[in-house]
């Protein structure tokens, strides 16, 4: 198991240091200091073998997380404590930088002492863990607004463009209606927060204690009994990055898209949730029993009308009852309070690939090249893509570029290589053009310039790869709320991951 | 409301004004002083305030121990932030401070009984860690109680404690029958309390390799696949990583296991979806083919392995170190998924580097066209290292592939155009394979390679050049003149160079000896006179006398048939991957070793195996039960480590036994092959020390490839053939290695082992053979000897035999005085003089000692036979425990008899005291064995042939006198050997077939 782990700076000093076990001796400390930090070469894997103990680092910004062992311990669980360790410190104390962990060290060592038992990781949901860690987080000073205290904020839309597309996609689902949000000019992290979710004290009565201790270790440990809320609302964001590599002759040589189902729970009590979506395999399942369900939204939301959606694969929050996805395919939980990752899934079939690249280019001669960019727009002309760039690469020899472009501006930028377009807005099914002319260098140079792809950026209001969310129900027997008073939102982003077309 | 709000902002801005990051700033001189009063403040935050300043200071490494008794005074508190803070800094200074800690030993009893089960389970964690003696004995009732208390809380603390406990004393846990209570948890209702007691089990078995602790059987295991669905993400961890250890009984429960456990596929934490992916491998293996269960099985392993491609980098890279062993397990996981590896621009190296392995792997007909269309992409990339794998890749595929060499070729010559430097030598050196694959295929491209002949800087590619000139001389008009090239700077090439120079010479003038005589009688002078390199000499001594004595001979020698060289490179080793398999997910998956070549000491030493198919129930022996490596009564050649199957593989090749003897017999092509080879193989192995060692071979399997060595082959294997033949080149072997290589410097250590071997035999080589000797095993562990940890084996050395022991110190403090005694046994062993370790042994430090024995000790038989008994004394206390010698020890050096004397003799002996046995899987042919066997002072007095049968007489002759006659018959393709043995003393016989055994398996 862990034997111990240490939070150093850039410069290599330590700033935390906690050892777990007796054979990880002082030295271990200097020992990844001087072997990884401060190596000469670039970091060539992230698990280093030095003198028969093993080191495991992640990076954050500038500082380094080191856990260290001398046991065949499981390696991925080892990583996946470190990112876990990132994560409930974010939620601490915001950022990871130098200033923060030593503001914050008390608490950094209070932390460890809990989720990392002898090397065992233990109960590590930020939720349960503020019910009995006594330290608080102090954030970095330059952050103004300590969000959780804010009572009076409760809602904040800082994108009122957005407006109108929320009354136009007005969604009609079984049992419920949602409303949808057209993307933001950015996806705020957490603009919707709630008034009861203080830190609280130290726990004084025996009840008290002992429903914190059954709550940690329990089967629920995400989630503390007793959360109250005026107002019972959840946000769902489907967050979608479309990656896409197509030949010079628009021939799709790999496509796929990973989303993410990102949740903002604001709910009291411990409700069960239900969360459904256009799944193939559920909709096929149900046959034509649900064809009157799917009528309704058949065209909203994305550029297509597709029903269903094959998902090749998906993994989900601790708190989704795996077995009863297994058998029954169905997505039920209690979820934790606040923001978290509902689920991941990957598809690869049907994709709905918002834009399409057109690339010539032509040599002239020894010293010129003529590039042609076309690109289009595919979905509906009532929806904007935002936010577009498009990275047409030059050779290293280029002395001088023109540009014209019809849209939006573009610009050589000698430092990057590459000729940067970039489009505010652009409504569905248009297509506009760039042409270049790039002056060269003669060169001696034998080897051939490598033509790397075109690569293109943009953000759309829908799923690309076609998903839906068809319901979230939410049950809560103890509470006098029902499914019909909770307030839902839902909103579709799809991005561009590696959005490649080679010329 | 609104007011209250912006208040609250303000306090708290306020408050991050005052941040702990004050306390590192503190530094000034009389700090300590300042410290010490405010920690005796009557104000409640004052204290706190100091404590943690005194924690500030001992972060940043200052001594703040001077304050323990301050701080400790501090401990009296219901305060629980100070209470923590407190015991952090307890944790940290009570080691160096073990008298004063006791201070603190009352105030943890109370707080074992706080009404709070938070500060319960605080003191009892906080107490675990503390590793002091006097505060351990105080801890065990509160433990008791805690283990048992009414708070899961408590319990799943408590829990841990107990391998807490069992690290720092493992006999008081189990006097305690901590233990047992332990088990019980696993049965309690809480999920988390089971996920952590399962976890401690799991720890303190693998120090107990054949206690039954964990004693998994279908009740436990449904209770652990209940809790399974109900804990914590790490508890699943935990519990899936102990599900792994079980043998189910039958398919059926292998299959109802693996129903339960593939919902854990889909969940969103990586290391539960591995260790879930390590059960179900390991449990498949049961499952028969035909079922329909286990082809769905197959497909759902898919999805979430190409999932886990999209975590973040590190786990990534985890995952495709992972990935790389279930490929080749069981390829047909993956066989569509070959896009999701192909690298993106900004993957990191590490991660670039195993999708590339991982591509080559999973290259097929069906998608050679889109594979080679990425590899040329990468080809063109930044990354060095990266774009040279790339273009070994394609080469790989060329061979892999066979409809698609002529395309990889061509894709290779491009490259070469691009006379990017370190990109032509990469491709050099696969062409090379490319043409010994497929020879007489592509050699129009040589022109193209000779361009580019004065740009080859590195060794490997040099000599993969020369050999191509050489194999192809008759086709190069100028051969002759680019290899008399290269001969000028002769002394200055690596030997590597000079080996494959000779070769090529020779052929050369084999194949066009009128234009070379000169050149080829300059290159073997400048071998055989002017070279200290023995490897080189004897190469260049065999072609000359070779090429004196029958030069047809040398040409049926020299320009022999070459053996195909094999499709997959550096494929694991078949033990060693279902090995590795069972450790899917953790650091052995990662580095592609077994536990025991980075664990130290006697944890994870254990080796794991898979569960035989449905049907074969014989070969299941669950690993948690099995007496693998057991500790001192297991017999100690049944798992050889890595290093001792080196040696074995170098012991193969040694067989000739006039290895720098006198020039062999014309006849004797085969021996100058293994000759050869010994040098080849030498020479690779020894070249690059940083290299991961070799792939052991299996010894057992007719076809393995190092058995070619034995027949006659061709001499001129050069150590890149020799690489080649073995599945791939070394050199290629090191290029995919690279990550590994880049890993642990540290490796080196059991990889010298394997070459000390290697020296030792290589040592040897003028006389017949090094006598047998069992690897060292753990006689005495650390656990049961206070931290003193001893392993040890036997060897006879010129004549003397020795006990070769490994001190270990794994206690805190120095060991001095150490002294040996054995109790009277069979043969009379004692030792010849008082045991060498004059220096005290310092924590964490080991040494090695050889102790010469004698045999005239006084004498009382043992059962076995073999057995010592040892007694071991040193400052701190006396420790025994016993070993089993290899009789072959007991063998001395005058044990040939006469002919006639060993006619009467065996004639003498009744019938009555002969015994036979059976050597199974041995493949020595009947002179090798022989020669194997005389190193060991067993003499081969004759041989006969009857009917294809080889039957050897042999003798030898034990220390007190016995004399043990043996008749070993061999029959050719037949692995089974059977040994008779005759004795006066026939009590002997069995200890004396262990050792046959024993000598001719290694």
């Amino acid at each position: 198991m862990i034997g111990g782990l240490f939070i150093y700076n850039h410069k290599g000093e330590v700033l935390i240091s906690r050892v777990y076990r007796d054979d990880i001796g002082r030295n271990a400390v200097d020992a990844f200091r001087v072997n990884v930090i401060h190596a000469r070469q670039q970091v060539r894997s992230p698990v280093t073998n030095i003198a028969r103990t093993s080191f495991f680092h992640v990076k954050r910004s500038n500082i380094w997380l080191a856990a260290v062992t001398k046991q065949n311990v499981n390696a991925a669980m080892v990583f996946e404590f470190l990112y876990k360790m990132c994560d409930v410190m974010t939620a601490y104390f915001g950022k990871i930088s130098e200033e923060n962990i030593k503001n914050n060290f008390v608490l950094i060592y209070e932390l460890l002492d809990e989720i990392l038992d002898f090397g065992y990781p233990q109960n590590s949901e930020t939720g349960a863990l503020k019910t009995f860690i006594t330290q608080q987080g102090i954030k970095g000073q330059h952050q103004v607004i300590n969000i959780t205290h804010c009572s009076s904020v409760r809602f904040i839309v800082s994108a009122c463009g957005a407006v109108p597309y929320l009354l136009s996609a007005l969604l009609m689902i079984p049992l419920h209606t949602f409303f949808l949000f057209s993307a933001f000019s950015a996806y705020q992290p957490s603009p919707f927060v709630s008034s009861d979710t203080v830190s609280l004290p130290v726990p004084q009565t025996k009840e008290e204690q002992s429903q914190i201790t059954s709550q940690v270790t329990g089967q629920i440990g995400w989630r503390r009994e007793g959360i109250k809320y005026r107002r019972n609302e959840l946000f769902l964001d489907v967050l979608e990055s479309v990656n896409l590599l197509m030949s010079p002759q628009g021939q799709v040589l790999s496509a796929h898209v990973s989303g993410r189902v990102v949740m903002k729970s604001y709910l009291s009590g411990m409700p069960e949730c239900k969360f459904g979506m256009n799944d193939k395999i559920v909709i096929d399942k149900q046959g034509k029993g649900g064809a009157s369900d799917e009528a309704g939204k058949s065209d909203l939301g994305g550029g297509s009308g597709k029903q269903s959606i094959a998902i090749d694969d998906c993994t989900f929050h601790q708190c989704v009852r795996l077995s009863k996805f297994d058998s029954e395919r169905s997505i039920s939980f209690i979820p934790p309070d606040g923001e978290y990752e509902l689920m991941r899934y990957r598809t690869t079939k049907d994709i709905i690939l918002p834009f399409r690249v057109i690339p010539l280019v032509r040599e002239v001669g020894r010293t010129k090249l003529e590039v042609k960019v076309v690109i289009k727009s595919n979905f509906k002309p009532s929806l904007l893509a935002q936010k577009i760039e498009v990275r047409i690469p030059t050779p290293l020899n280029t002395s001088g570029v023109q540009v014209i472009c019809m849209k939006g501006k573009a610009k050589y930028k000698a430092s990057e290589n590459a000729i940067v377009w970039k489009i505010k807005r652009m409504a569905g099914m248009k297509e506009s053009q760039i042409s270049a002319e790039i002056e060269l260098l003669p060169t001696n140079d034998k080897k051939k310039w490598a033509r790397p792809p075109i690569s293109m950026n943009f953000e759309v209001p829908f799923a690309p790869s076609g998903l839906k969310v068809r319901y979230l129900k939410v049950f809560e027997s103890k509470l006098n709320y029902s499914d019909h008073d909770v307030i839902k939102w839902v909103r579709y982003i799809g991005r561009s991951g590696i959005y490649e077309t080679r010329c | 409301m609104q007011e209250w709000a912006n208040q609250l902002c303000e306090n708290r801005q306020f408050g991050s004004k005052m941040t702990d990051s004050k306390y590192f700033t503190t530094t000034k001189k009389g700090e300590i002083f300042e410290l010490k009063a405010e920690l005796n403040s009557d104000k409640k935050e004052k204290k706190k305030e100091a404590v943690k300043k005194v924690i500030a200071s001992m972060t940043v490494g200052k001594d703040v121990s001077a304050l323990f008794p301050d701080v400790v005074n501090c401990m009296q508190t219901d305060n629980l932030e100070l209470k923590k803070l407190v015991y952090l800094y307890l944790m940290n200074y009570a080691k160096s401070q073990p008298d004063m800690a006791i201070m603190a030993v009352n105030t943890f009893v109370k707080d074992c009984e706080d009404p709070n089960p938070l500060i319960r389970a605080l003191a009892v964690r906080t107490m675990g860690c503390i590793r002091v003696d006097k505060i351990t004995e105080y801890l065990c009732e509160p433990l008791r109680k805690c283990l048992k208390d009414e708070d899961p809380y408590v319990r799943k603390t408590a829990a841990v404690c107990v391998a807490k406990l069992h690290d720092i004393n493992a006999q008081l846990v189990e006097d305690q029958g901590f233990l047992d209570t332990l088990k019980d948890l696993i049965s309690d209702s809480n999920p988390m309390v089971v996920a952590n007691a399962v976890a401690a089990l799991s720890e303190i078995a693998e120090s107990h390799p054949n206690s039954n602790l964990l004693d998994l059987n279908p009740q436990t295991i449904n209770k652990l696949l209940t809790a399974l669905n109900e804990c914590t993400e790490w508890g699943q961890i935990f519990i899936l990583d102990c599900l792994a250890n079980y043998t189910p009984r039958d398919d059926r429960e292998s299959q109802s296991i693996c129903e339960r456990v593939t919902p854990r596929l889909s969940h969103a934490n990586s290391a539960v979806v591995l260790s879930a992916v390590k059960v179900l491998m390991k449990f498949m293996e049961m499952l028969p083919k035909d079922l329909d269960y286990y082809g769905t099985l197959l497909k759902k392993l898919a999805p979430p392995l190409v999932t886990l491609l999209s975590a973040e980098p590190e786990l990534q890279y985890v995952a495709l170190r992972n990935i790389n062993l279930i490929v080749q397990r069981r390829p047909e996981i993956l066989k569509h998924e070959m896009k999701v590896f192909f690298v993106k621009y900004n993957d990191p190296i590490y991660v670039k580097l195993e999708k590339l392995d991982i591509m080559i792997r999973l290259a097929s007909q069906a998608n050679i066209a889109q594979v080679l269309a990425e590899l040329k992409e990468y080809a063109t990339e930044v990354d060095v290292d990266f774009v040279r794998k790339a273009v070994r890749a394609i080469g790989r595929c060329a061979i892999k592939v066979e409809q698609s060499a002529e395309r990889c070729v061509s894709t290779l010559l491009d490259l070469i155009q691009t006379k990017v430097n370190y990109v032509v030598q990469e491709a050099i050196v696969v062409i090379k394979d490319i043409f010994r694959k497929y020879p007489n295929k592509y050699e129009s491209v040589i022109a193209t390679l000779c361009e580019n002949l004065d740009s080859l800087d590195e060794p490997e590619a040099r000599a993969a050049m020369i050999w191509i000139v050489g194999e192809y001389a008759e086709r190069i008009d100028n051969a002759d003149e680019l290899l008399e090239s290269f001969l000028e700077g002769f002394h200055d090439e690596s030997t590597q160079v000079q080996l494959q120079l000779l070769t090529a010479i020779v052929k050369l003038f084999l194949k066009k000896p009128t234009e070379t005589q000169e050149l080829v009688q300059q290159v073997l002078s400048l071998a055989t006179q002017d070279s200290d390199n023995p490897d080189l000499r004897d190469r260049g001594y065999i072609y000359w006398r070779l090429l004196s004595t029958d030069p047809v001979a040398a040409k049926e020698v020299v320009l022999a048939e070459k053996p195909l060289i094999s499709e997959e490179t550096d494929l694991i080793e078949p033990t060693l991957l279902e090995e590795l398999i069972c450790h899917i997910g953790t650091l052995a998956s990662v580095y592609h070793k077994p536990p025991s070549a980075f664990v130290e000491g006697s944890r994870g030493v254990q080796h794991k195996r898979l569960p035989g198919s449905a049907g074969s129930g014989e070969s299941v022996d669950s690993p948690d039960t099995g007496s693998a490596a057991g500790v001192s009564e297991a017999p100690p050649a049944v798992i050889p480590s890595q290093g001792d199957l080196l040696g074995d593989l170098l012991n193969l090749d040694l067989t000739p036994p006039t290895a720098t003897g006198p020039p062999p017999a014309p006849s004797s092509g085969m021996q100058m092959g293994a000759m050869d080879l010994l040098g080849g193989g030498l020479d690779s192995l020894m070249g690059d020390e940083s290299e991961p060692p070799p792939i052991p071979l299996r010894t057992d399997t007719p076809q393995s490839p190092q058995l070619s060595h034995q027949s006659p082959s061709p001499p001129d294997y050069s150590p890149t053939e020799l690489g080649g033949d073995l599945g791939g080149s070394p050199a290629m072997g090191a290029g995919f290695g690279a990550p590994a290589a880049a890993m642990p410097a540290s490796f080196s250590a059991p990889v010298s082992g394997g070459l000390d071997d290697l020296f030792d035999l290589g040592g040897g080589v003028g006389m017949p053979m090094g006598a047998y000797s069992p690897p060292k095993t753990v006689w005495l562990p650390a656990m049961k000897a206070k931290g003193l940890e001893i392993s040890g084996t036997f060897a006879r050395r010129a004549g003397v035999i020795q006990m070769e022991m490994t001190l270990t110190n794994k206690a805190m403090s120095v060991m001095t005085d150490f002294a040996i005694q054995f109790n009277r046994n069979s043969f009379g062993l004692a030792p010849a003089g008082p045991l060498q370790v004059l220096t005290p042994l310092s924590p964490n430090q080991s040494i090695e000692v050889a102790l010469p024995l004698s045999t005239v000790g006084p004498v009382m038989k043992m059962e076995p036979l073999s057995n010592l008994q040892v007694a071991v004394k040193n400052n701190i206390d006396v420790f025994y425990f016993s070993c089993q010698y290899p009789i072959s020890m007991l063998f001395v050096e005058d044990g040939k008899m006469e002919r006639q004397v060993f006619l009467a003799t065996w004639k003498d002996i009744p019938n009555d005291n002969e015994s036979q046995f059976q050597i199974k899987d041995c493949h020595l042919s009947s002179d090798a064995a022989s020669n194997k066997l005389q190193g060991s002072n067993v003499f081969t007095i004759a041989k006969r042939t009857v009917e294809g049968q080889d039957m050897l007489y042999q003798s030898m002759k034990l220390t007190n006198g016995i004399w043990v006659l043996a008749e070993l018959r061999v029959q050719a393709g037949n692995p089974n050997y059977t040994v008779s043995l005759k004795c006066r003393a026939p009590e002997v016989s069995q200890c004396v077939f262990q050792s046959y055994e024993a000598m001719l398996k290694n």
